[in-house]
């Protein structure tokens, strides 16, 4: 078993929680996990991205080379089109449509839904709303990862128990809301794929 | 055992915990901040009462964590490369004074400047030193190395080195941990010249550094962490160093590699697997994340010999830092990249945050300097650099820490009026502080701003050895007390700051203007907002 996962998005919008969970649940389940993050700089309103890699067999490089993701999982519409070289052909992307403009020149958005619709293996889901409705637009992260699950090649139980870990210091109703995020990511998703059958 | 998942960097904080650690001494700086950060909050290292507070600067925390070894403790320093630069006396002479517990310099550089000025490999310093040193490949042997180097240093009396590069120091893998080591009990040096480094003793004991070549280079070689791979095709023979070994591997995963491979994670060179490998190939490709300097070595000056391939002759790029693309393409393998990134995805620069103090400082600042025209703003390294960006354009230069203030004064002696500094309140006390003596014991014109907000922020919000000492400090080093102005840089205040900035500029000796707002990063920070509504600012 093997998924590569490039984790894309915007400094505070919590890509690293995704790739905290992800991490957790890997380990609990004896896998090797290798994830690079980027610190710094970045983290003022820029752009971040993580590669998170997990295997069944050791990992060499912290990298993903390029061309052989297995998921571009993005928080933000025009983040998620940044990492397209890393996709490989049967890859999937996965990103929230909600945008985070702190830049003047941020593209026409009906252009950037397009470019993501114009990729082969594509999921995008309004993840604001949805964490809204489930009761904290905060969780569009956790909904994020909810929406990328059926791809990542580890049981859907694993990735609850991974969000009990993480969220546990921040409290049960933290917890739970982060729960249902992860739930509703998940229907999205399946709701999505249907769709397309 | 159940495996931790760790960062590099808090991978080596681990393992010298386990190893007996007294002490951490450390200033922040990225990609090495986490692994002071990682000692701080852990509970072991609480319940050994373990040093880890942060220090004024690199030289400073270079300087104690000798001073822990002299008094027979096990002690480690942690710094960004160019924090080598300014501990770098420090450190030079402490491979002559040798150490008494064992003592671990942990540098983290940062190729492709991620978050810093330059891209330097520490690796030259530790060469320049002469001493050993580890250049770990994945977060595991990170926690090896960290935990076996105190050992290693006590053994030679000589510091140990460990590199890292950005890329393993903010990664995470698992890792298993070994048996928690008790510390040190206090000792003093055998010999009590040992330190001190008068000509006569440190001829001696540069002669014993000398002497221990031949050791270190056996230790190299016979080290854990450097092996040779045999492999049937001699026509080219690969040495791969550090985290280069991960981008080897991952592109031979799925296919042979049958060239052999000499793994290099120790240093100095283990002479004996390099002439092996010399020997018996034809070619040499030297991958390494960083400066080509294991490259240099092996070629020399001279063109005959062993082809050497690597950074130097264009097989890989000469700049910024290694990724599995980047060696498969030195192999001519084929890289099967997805689609190209659209051209309607910009760039996000990081910015200031939305209403963060130092905006507020250059909105002021701008609008007083109008009258003067552009070119005389000399800024420092903190979030305010961020100034130098649109909408700002607020500053004119970012060299190193605590040049602002020395730089206005060079260009106030050359003449320019007014000529100002910027620097916060943290890169003050690293390093700001020398230079306002320089420019008040000459009374140069110069207008100082120390952008405070009670934090170390760009580094992500550690604390800040000026909280509660920064007018005491300009004062006693003579600064006229009606000089120093206190304001807090608001949107409603500007008219104000504009009237004390004017002010201070027309005015011919040294002023030190100070903005004072804290970071609202940090306004979460409980014992923060404590300590500030303590003393009353
Ligand atoms: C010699 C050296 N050490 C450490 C750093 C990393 N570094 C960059 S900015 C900074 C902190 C600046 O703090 P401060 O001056 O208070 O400004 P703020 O970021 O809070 O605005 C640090 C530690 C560096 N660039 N150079
Ligand atoms: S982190 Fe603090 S100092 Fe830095 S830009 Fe944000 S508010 Fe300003």
């Amino acid at each position: 078993m093997k998924s590569d996962i490039v984790l894309a998005g915007v400094g505070g919008q919590g890509i690293l929680s995704i790739a905290a969970t992800i991490g957790m649940a890997a380990v609990d389940n004896n896998l090797y996990l290798k994830q690079a993050e980027v610190h710094g700089m970045s983290q003022r309103g820029g752009d971040v991205q993580s590669h998170l890699r997990l295997s069944s067999q050791p990992i060499a490089s912290d990298l993903i080379p390029k061309g052989k993701a297995d998921i571009i999982l993005s928080v933000e519409p025009m983040e998620s089109l940044r990492y397209l070289p890393f996709l490989s052909k049967k890859g999937w992307l996965v990103t929230n449509t909600t945008p985070f403009v702190n830049i003047p020149e941020y593209p026409d958005m009906d252009k950037v839904i397009a470019e993501i619709q114009n990729q082969p293996n594509h999921i995008a889901i309004d993840a604001d709303k949805i964490a809204g409705e489930v009761g904290n637009r905060r969780a569009s992260n956790i909904v994020m990862l909810g929406a990328a699950s059926p791809f990542i090649d580890i049981a859907y139980d694993a990735l609850e128990e991974g969000i009990r870990k993480i969220f546990n210091r921040k409290g049960e109703k933290i917890v739970e809301v982060n729960l249902k995020a992860l739930r509703a990511g998940k229907q999205a998703t399946e709701e999505a794929i249907a769709h397309m059958n | 055992m159940q495996k931790l998942l760790l960062l590099g960097d808090e991978a080596i904080a681990q393992g010298a915990i386990d190893a007996g650690l007294s002490g951490v001494y450390a200033y922040p700086g990225t990609p090495s901040t986490e692994i002071t950060e990682y000692i701080q909050g852990s509970k072991i290292a609480r319940e050994r009462n373990i040093h880890s507070q942060w220090s004024a600067n690199e030289k400073t925390a270079m300087e104690t964590a000798l001073g822990m070894s002299y008094a027979g403790k096990r002690a480690m320093t942690c710094m960004k490369h160019v924090g080598l630069n300014v501990a770098a006396d420090a450190f030079i002479n402490a491979a002559i004074t040798g150490v008494n517990g064992g003592l671990v310099v942990v540098v983290a550089d940062d190729p492709s400047m991620h978050s810093s000025q330059n891209e330097q490999d520490s690796r030259v310093y530790g060469k320049f030193a002469m001493i050993s040193i580890l250049e770990p490949h994945n977060q595991q042997e990170a926690y090896d190395m960290a935990y076996n180097a105190f050992e290693l240093s006590e053994k030679y009396a000589l510091p140990v080195m460990i590199r890292i590069t950005t890329r393993l120091a903010h990664s995470r893998a698992g890792v298993i941990r070994k048996p928690m080591l008790d510390e040190n009990k206090s000792s003093l040096p055998k010999d009590p010249t040992q330190f001190v480094l008068l000509p006569a003793f440190a001829r001696r004991n540069y002669k014993h550094l000398l002497s221990t070549r031949p050791d270190l280079e056996m230790v190299s070689t016979e080290s854990p962490y450097n092996w040779l791979m045999d492999g049937h095709d001699k026509s080219l023979g690969i040495v791969a160093c550090g985290i280069a070994y991960n981008y080897l591997m991952e592109n031979f995963q799925d296919r042979d590699l049958n060239h052999p491979v000499l793994k290099l994670s120790q240093y100095p060179m283990p002479r004996r697997d390099i002439n092996h490998l010399i020997e018996e190939c034809d070619e040499i490709l030297v991958l390494e994340d960083g400066y080509p300097v294991i490259e240099e070595l092996l070629k020399g000056y001279q063109e005959a010999g062993t082809p050497i391939h690597g950074r130097l002759d264009g097989t890989l790029p000469r700049d910024g830092e290694l990724n599995p693309n980047i060696v498969a393409a030195a192999f001519n393998l084929p890289v099967e990249e997805g689609a190209p990134v659209p051209d309607m995805v910009k760039s996000r620069p990081p910015a200031m945050c939305k209403g963060c103090g130092h905006i507020d400082a250059y909105r002021a600042l701008n609008i007083a300097l109008e009258e003067y025209g552009p070119g005389r703003v000399f800024a420092d390294i903190g979030c305010y650099t961020l100034g130098a960006l649109p909408p700002y354009n607020a500053i004119n230069s970012c060299v190193d820490m605590g040049a602002s203030i020395t730089m206005a004064k060079g260009a106030a002696d050359a003449g320019l009026h007014p000529s100002v500094a910027v620097i916060g309140d943290s890169t003050f006390t690293h390093s700001g502080m020398t230079g306002l003596l320089d420019a008040v014991s000459e009374k140069t014109p110069i207008t100082v701003i120390i952008s405070d907000n009670f934090t170390t922020g760009m580094t992500g919000g550690q604390d800040s050895q000026a909280l509660g000492h920064l007018e005491n400090i300009i004062k006693g080093i003579g600064v006229e007390p009606e000089h120093i102005r206190v304001f807090k840089p608001t949107a409603a205040n500007l008219d104000e700051m504009v009237e004390i900035m004017r002010e201070e500029l027309d005015y011919n000796g040294v002023s030190v203007i100070i903005p004072r707002r804290q970071c609202i990063q940090t306004l979460r920070n409980k014992s923060l907002v404590h300590k500030v509504k303590e003393l009353g600012l």
